[in-house]
């Protein structure tokens, strides 16, 4: 929250959220950065399915995953369920 | 209800946009929010949601940040089923007087363990029995994680938390975890399933039969929580799947009242050398280690003979043993 909105104590007690919480980068969290293996990856999807955070899309033009690394938080999720094991987990 | 079944593939549900947005500030792991963004997926038209309080309602909704792309309510923790009634009222009489253009909207309540088995039962029992169109969510993270790790009726029996914390005079909690989804039966609703996020095609669909239900149906979601089951976050989604080759957490669906188990539990039913015991599944929990000392075999073996009752009952109910 920047300091241009207005805090607590100002809003409305029923608040409403305005803002899309896609403009809050939860990306700087991670101290684990998956790295993906693009030889071994079989586009099976189960990273994008299982990302808590929806940090891995699928991209349709390019038949192809993308990782989105702004809201990543590092879990390593992907790396566990990889039935190729093609994710690796990198400390950062 | 149709019986038609959906076959969701991995692409067409990685093509649909999401509902609940990236950007929420849930740990890292956090498998409820997984289970959100794959039942969003499973909507088939406009939706409204409400939430009881709770972890997944903090972490999507922090001032003046939203993480749901779709109407959204939150007023007190005890109240998703008597929000979602209201709701469901309020769609009827708009349509009656034309304010609404929607053909049907479909309503979703979302609550945590807490918010269900202790704190919403009571809304939720109510809002079932007057059969208003709703689905219920119950994402089970067995504790109220959100204020620091409690237990709570959900909490497995011999779960370490910071109210019933595992040490010389009491090894965890002492209580039995209360079967809801059989409370939920009993309450002769159409449809009602529990479901775990590894299998996630069977959660998507049973999302997708619970809305087409016309009255209430009801859908208890396993959940693991690294936070508070101080295991590693990487392996969320693993125990989800564990939990279910245990028996700890079986999976199957109830249409008016007869149980039928679904395809991984199913299969465990058939070939029961596949079980595994529930070691594997409690081992690497931190709130399960104290089970692992010498003392306390006996705590470790009853956990098996309860998991083992409790799947011969449930075999029983699906007349399969």
């Amino acid at each position: 929250m920047t300091s241009k909105d207005k805090n607590w104590k100002e809003i409305a007690p029923a608040g409403v959220c305005s803002k899309s919480s896609k403009s809050f980068l939860t990306g700087d969290w991670k101290t684990y950065t998956p790295i993906r293996d693009v030889k071994k990856c079989v586009r099976c999807l189960t990273c994008v399915i299982f990302c808590p955070d929806g940090a891995i899309n699928w991209v349709p033009d390019k038949k192809d995953i993308e990782f989105d690394m702004s809201y990543c938080k590092g879990c390593g999720i992907c790396a566990n369920e990889c039935p190729t094991k093609a994710i690796t987990m990198k400390l950062e | 209800m149709t019986t038609q079944e959906w076959k969701f593939t991995s692409k067409e549900i990685a093509n649909k946009p999401d509902l609940f947005l990236p950007g929420h500030r849930a740990c890292a792991g956090c498998v409820p929010a997984t289970v959100l963004k794959l039942v969003m997926k499973a909507t088939r038209g406009p939706t409204i949601v409400t939430e009881a309080t709770g972890c997944m309602e903090v972490v999507s909704s922090i001032y003046p940040y939203t993480s749901w792309a779709t109407p959204w309510l939150h007023t007190a923790f005890e109240t998703a089923a008597a929000n979602a009634s209201g709701i469901e009222a309020a769609l009827k009489i708009m349509k009656k007087k034309g304010r609404i253009s929607q053909e049907h909207v479909d309503v979703i309540a979302i609550a945590g363990d807490g918010g269900t088995f202790d704190i919403g039962f009571q809304a939720l029992s109510g809002a079932v029995e007057r059969g208003h169109d709703f689905l219920f969510l119950l994402y089970d993270n067995e504790a109220y994680m959100n204020t620091g790790i409690q237990r709570s009726s959900g909490t497995p029996h011999g779960a370490a938390t910071t109210t019933s914390p595992a040490g010389s005079s009491v090894p965890g909690k002492l209580e039995y975890k209360k079967p809801l989804a059989d409370i939920m039966i009993a309450h002769n609703m159409e449809y009602v399933a529990t479901a775990s996020p590894y299998y996630w095609r069977d959660l998507i669909t049973k999302v997708r039969k619970g809305l087409e239900v016309e009255g209430p149906a009801f859908l208890h979601v396993f959940a693991p929580c690294p936070r508070g089951w101080r295991s590693n976050p990487a392996k969320s989604i693993e125990y989800s799947k564990l939990a279910v080759e245990t028996c700890v957490f079986p999976i199957w669906e109830a249409v008016n009242g007869n149980y039928k188990l679904s395809s991984p539990s199913k299969l465990l039913s058939l070939a029961p050398q596949k079980k595994k015991p529930v070691s594997d599944y409690l081992k690497g929990q931190g709130r399960f280690r104290h089970m692992f000392k010498p003392e306390n075999k006996a705590l470790l073996d009853e956990v098996q003979n309860i998991t083992d009752k409790r799947w011969e009952q449930l075999l029983k109910k699906c007349n399969l043993s």
